[in-house]
């Protein structure tokens, strides 16, 4: 790490770079946003090479401070976060989408909300809003104030590539999809059968999250947070806490981790499952999708019993979980997931030794490696292209580094390997909590400590905190600035399916259009958490 | 093969078989044509998405909607209720109105979930109406977040005067 802290130091000796905070884990380095892309430049070209957990934009306008880009980049091996902080933007900062094009949407998504412009990037159209809002709408600006711009837009003409030659057709298919799914418009240009380019315009259920919870207290903002994501509700809630607990340096009692540790697993193997049958879906294999649905089925409803909640909503607070069960409960729970489990692999070589479902699966959709760095993919498929980044093996947080977690990877970046990847995450998640649950039956006595109220902490104003959980879908960051008086000033959600929908389209071209559903299944994205 | 079989023995039947009735119970204000079988088009209107993984959790062995004369189908030409989610993103509302319109009549709209109801969480949101109900006219509202499925099952059985 002392090579990049060096670095900064001596950064052409010149006062633009600032350490302001240096720890064991973190850091946070004021620069300018001309110098970002050459100091981006030169930690992207460190080994092991870092990821990006979040890229914010706020209007600190108020605090004389002019728009602020927060850059958090996260290096694996040495678990140490920087943020690049660049402060006193104006109107524009240069883009860092050609050096890192991860940041892609990211920088689209300033120029649509913040009305920034990020110079040289090389998509000009816009991202989040689509055309058709009036002129000067920028709803992130703190100045906006809600007027009745949603009944000014009037929806416009998407603006796509052309592509022209004999026999090219382009293929329009949604926002409105057949089956029980999210929308979303993708435009596949075909020659024949095969796809030879896929454009993917979301956003179509953005609702404008990141502002609605401005000015809205902590407890008010969980709640919204909660219902970013209905399948990775506790991943969200997880990690907005975990921000809000850095920002009261509040650590919490071994009870509260081990309890979220148990729900954050449970999270994983109900998706998991779920995911599994679901890809089978994809080809219209239902005998797969029935045991799938039913394992999902029984799962959910043990969060039912046990937690309240079938998607585990309103269990992870501030400086705490809501309850923490029996010793009683614990052995039940227990014993039930148990049965799951081998009911799980009792189910599963029915899929696994399926010629059919493996002919449609193996060769299907391929991430290559070099394009899931380029993009920041992160999750299962992440792993299932060979990368090694599991937030729960890169960052010691809850009890996963007692656990000893292991990325699970698969080196083909197929629809096969992203199944694969999810059947051995499973595996280990049910062991996982066979352990956790193991030490909640001894410790469950007296374990008052973890319903504490919160509201007596005070929370540091005008200071970034991010939290970070691996959600099923991959890593979940939620950065979060409050003002004096612990309202949220900025609440920023970049979830798991905002890092991957990018790289989906370039899994397409080469195969056929009616595998596109597979693939897309085999992702598993969630539209509504990426597009807020 | 054989293991299936087996395991299908073993297993049992999981459908849930609780109030399901062919006769016509109560009134229903549904032509009597429709009170027997219900096609539904699944409308995401901006949702989190826990709403519609419980529609799509209504196929699942212990609810299999199809048992109760309820079908989800692929396109709103085939279907006699739209099963709206979400408060209503403003992206999309062209595309739901379409998708209303291209209904054949007679049809209804159902408000699946707080969030559809009224804006639930979302009220306020400057991309966002409060509830489906300000662009689409509502029949029956199923309040919950997410309604847990067998609230849904059982209002549209209500719905059907099956219940
Ligand atoms: S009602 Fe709740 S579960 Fe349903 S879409 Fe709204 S927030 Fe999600």
């Amino acid at each position: 790490m002392l090579g990049l802290r060096e670095y900064l130091q001596n950064f052409h000796s010149c006062p633009s770079v600032e350490i302001v905070e240096w720890k064991k884990q973190e850091g946070t380095v004021d620069v300018s946003a001309r110098d970002l892309p050459e100091i981006l430049s030169y930690c992207l070209a460190m080994r092991p090479r870092p990821i990006w957990l979040t890229h914010v934009v706020n209007d600190e306008r108020q605090l004389e401070r002019g728009f602020c880009l927060y850059l958090v980049l996260h290096f694996p091996g040495l678990d140490f976060s920087l943020t690049l902080v660049a402060k006193g933007i104006n109107n524009e900062f240069p883009t860092l989408s050609s050096i890192f094009p991860a940041l892609n949407w990211s920088e689209r998504e300033a120029q649509d909300l913040f009305g920034l412009q990020a110079v040289g990037h090389p998509d000009t159209r816009s991202l989040v809003l689509h055309p058709g809002w009036p002129q000067g709408f920028y709803p992130l600006r703190k100045d906006y104030k809600r007027g009745d711009e949603g009944k000014q837009f009037k929806r416009a003409p998407l603006v796509f590539p052309e592509m022209h030659g004999d026999g090219i057709f382009q293929v329009p298919v949604g926002p409105i999809h057949a089956g029980i799914i999210e929308p979303g418009h993708f435009r596949f240009y075909v020659i024949g059968e095969p796809v030879l380019h896929l454009e993917a315009q979301l956003f179509y259920t953005h609702k404008g999250i990141e502002k609605l919870v401005e000015g809205r207290s902590i407890d008010e903002g969980l709640h919204i947070i909660e219902r970013v994501c209905g399948v990775c509700t506790l991943s969200h809630g997880l990690a907005y806490c975990e921000a809000v607990e850095k920002l009261a340096k509040v650590e919490v009692p071994r009870s509260v981790l081990l309890w979220r540790t148990i729900l954050a697993e449970l999270e994983r193997v109900y998706n998991h499952i779920g995911d599994i049958g679901n890809m089978c879906a994809g080809v219209g294999f239902a005998v797969g999708n029935a045991n799938g649905s039913q394992s999902k089925e029984k799962l959910q409803r043990l969060n039912l019993e046990f937690f309240g909640h079938r998607f585990l909503r309103g269990m992870v607070v501030p400086g705490g979980v809501k309850s923490i069960s029996s010793s009683k409960d614990c052995q039940t729970l227990l014993n039930r997931l148990l049965e799951i489990a081998l009911d799980f692999e009792e189910w599963l070589p029915l899929l696994l030794h399926h010629d059919g479902f493996r002919q449609r699966a193996v060769t299907t959709g391929v991430l290559k490696p070099e394009d899931a760095v380029e993009m920041g993919v992160t999750g299962p498929a992440a792993r299932a292209s060979g990368i090694a980044n599991d937030w729960r093996e890169l960052h010691a947080y809850l009890l996963y580094p007692e656990l000893n977690v292991q990325s699970m990877v698969e080196e083909d970046g197929d629809v096969w390997s992203r199944l694969m990847v999810r059947v051995k995450e499973t595996r280990e998640s049910f062991r996982f909590l066979e352990t956790l649950l193991n030490e909640g039956m001894e410790k469950s006595e007296g374990t008052n400590e973890a319903l504490i109220p919160f509201s007596s902490h005070k929370l540091s104003p005008w200071q970034p905190a991010w939290g970070c959980v691996e959600s099923p879908r991959g890593t979940d960051v939620v950065w979060l600035m409050v003002d004096e008086e612990a309202k949220i000033y900025r609440c920023r959600i970049r979830s798991a399916s905002y890092a991957n929908w990018p790289a989906v389209p370039l899994t397409v071209p080469g195969n056929i259009v009616p595998d596109f559903p597979l693939i897309n299944k085999s992702f598993e994205l969630c539209y509504s958490c990426c597009d807020r | 093969m054989w293991n299936l079989l087996l395991r299908k023995l073993k297993m049992g039947n999981l459908t849930e078989k609780g109030g399901n009735s062919l006769t016509q119970q109560k009134s229903s204000k549904l032509p009597s044509s429709f009170r027997q079988s219900l096609q539904a088009r699944h409308l995401d209107c901006g949702s989190c998405n826990g709403c519609d993984w419980e529609l799509t959790a209504l196929g699942n062995s212990f609810y299999d909607h199809q048992h109760l004369g309820i079908d989800f189908v692929a396109s709103p030409r085939h279907a006699d209720v739209l099963m709206c989610t979400g408060p209503g993103s403003t992206q999309l509302l062209m595309a739901a109105h379409e998708t209303y319109e291209a209904m054949a009549k007679p049809k209804w709209v159902v408000a699946v979930g707080d969030c559809a109801v009224d804006g639930g969480v979302f009220k306020g949101a400057y991309a966002s109406e409060n509830g489906i109900g300000n662009v689409l006219p509502v029949d029956v509202k199923i309040p919950g977040c997410p309604p847990k499925p067998e609230d849904i099952i059982n209002a549209l059985l209500e719905f059907m005067g099956k219940r």
